[in-house]
């Protein structure tokens, strides 16, 4: 490890202990952090994995028996009665804190109307009931969103800290004791030479 | 804040989207789901988008991984999951931890 480029005076190696003590002490900060991210992370991955199956399994039904349903319905009829508008779900966005990440937290509020944007007579029944299912699929779809964000939220941050860890712990700390091992090394030698100079001159 | 909804995705799997009442924009192919993402990105706080334009899109997601909004999240579409999305977290779970937690279940 190189030595960091400094004179050999007390000045320097008092700066250079504190700010070794800081980095030290930064390096434990830093690694207990790390420590809590990943517990925390651990547990939102595997809910994640399950809400992800759960939601995915629910989805392809849905999407599946309403692709069936469209196919019975000619594309100009079915294209004509999803045109119109439908009261749009709105959510509550907001943000909270996990280890110092900004994580979305997002609760649905305004949930869509129960009817039907469309006429019965206009689809069949099948549509009418996986256009049901969807929207009672959002919320948790909403929930896995909010997971998700937050587990790759996450990610990044772990990986951020984990390369400043080892920045402090391979790098920093070394050099800075190196550095202060030299300096203490210079500084004994000068006493020594003063010392003997001052027997040879008696 | 209070935030709308949004599905980016091919004609069929949103229609149905579309009548639980999120707001659908539809894009065939990935360059389309771009541009169509890049807009929508600006006014919705939650934005699905379908497997298929996810995998085409890659890298162009990475970018919503920065801050809290919006959230893009990947959903099968009618032709049912690839798994696209469970790589996904896997990914990204062995990126912070250095072991992949799923590998043997």
């Amino acid at each position: 490890m190189t030595r960091l480029n400094v004179n050999p005076t007390r000045m320097e190696l008092k700066k250079l202990k504190a700010r070794l003590a800081t980095a030290a002490r930064g390096h434990k900060l830093l690694k207990d952090k790390s420590d809590e991210m990943v517990r925390q992370f651990t547990g939102l991955v595997k809910r994640n994995m399950k809400l992800r199956a759960e939601v995915e399994r629910e989805l392809s039904f849905t999407l599946r028996d309403f692709s069936v349903a469209r196919s019975v319905t000619p594309v100009y009829r079915a294209e004509a009665a999803f045109s119109l508008p439908v009261s749009s779900v709105t959510a509550e966005c907001e943000t909270g804190c996990i280890m110092g990440v900004d994580i979305p937290k997002i609760t649905v509020k305004g949930k869509a109307g129960k009817g039907l944007p469309y006429a019965y007579p206009e689809m069949t029944s099948e549509a009418d009931a996986a256009v049901g299912k969807a929207g009672e699929l959002l919320p948790k779809l909403i929930e896995l969103a909010e997971v998700e964000k937050t587990v790759r939220l996450l990610a990044a941050e772990i990986e951020r800290n984990k390369r400043r860890v080892n920045a402090l712990e391979y790098v920093m700390i070394p050099q800075l004791e190196e550095t202060i091992a030299y300096i203490k090394g210079k500084l004994d030698e000068n006493e020594r030479a003063a010392i003997i100079r001052l027997m040879k001159i008696k | 804040m209070t935030g709308r909804c949004a599905i980016v995705g091919d004609g069929d799997s949103i229609m149905v989207f579309k009548a639980a009442g999120v707001d659908s924009f539809s894009a065939a192919d990935g360059k389309s789901a771009r541009d169509t993402l890049r807009k929508v990105a600006r006014e919705y706080s939650v934005i699905f988008l379908t497997e298929e334009l996810a995998r085409e899109l890659g890298d162009f997601l990475k970018r919503f991984d920065e801050t809290p909004y919006p959230v893009v999240l990947v959903i099968p579409s009618k032709n049912g999951s690839t798994g696209f999305g469970t790589e996904e977290i896997r990914r990204a779970s062995e990126r912070a931890l250095g072991v992949d937690l799923f590998s043997n279940d």
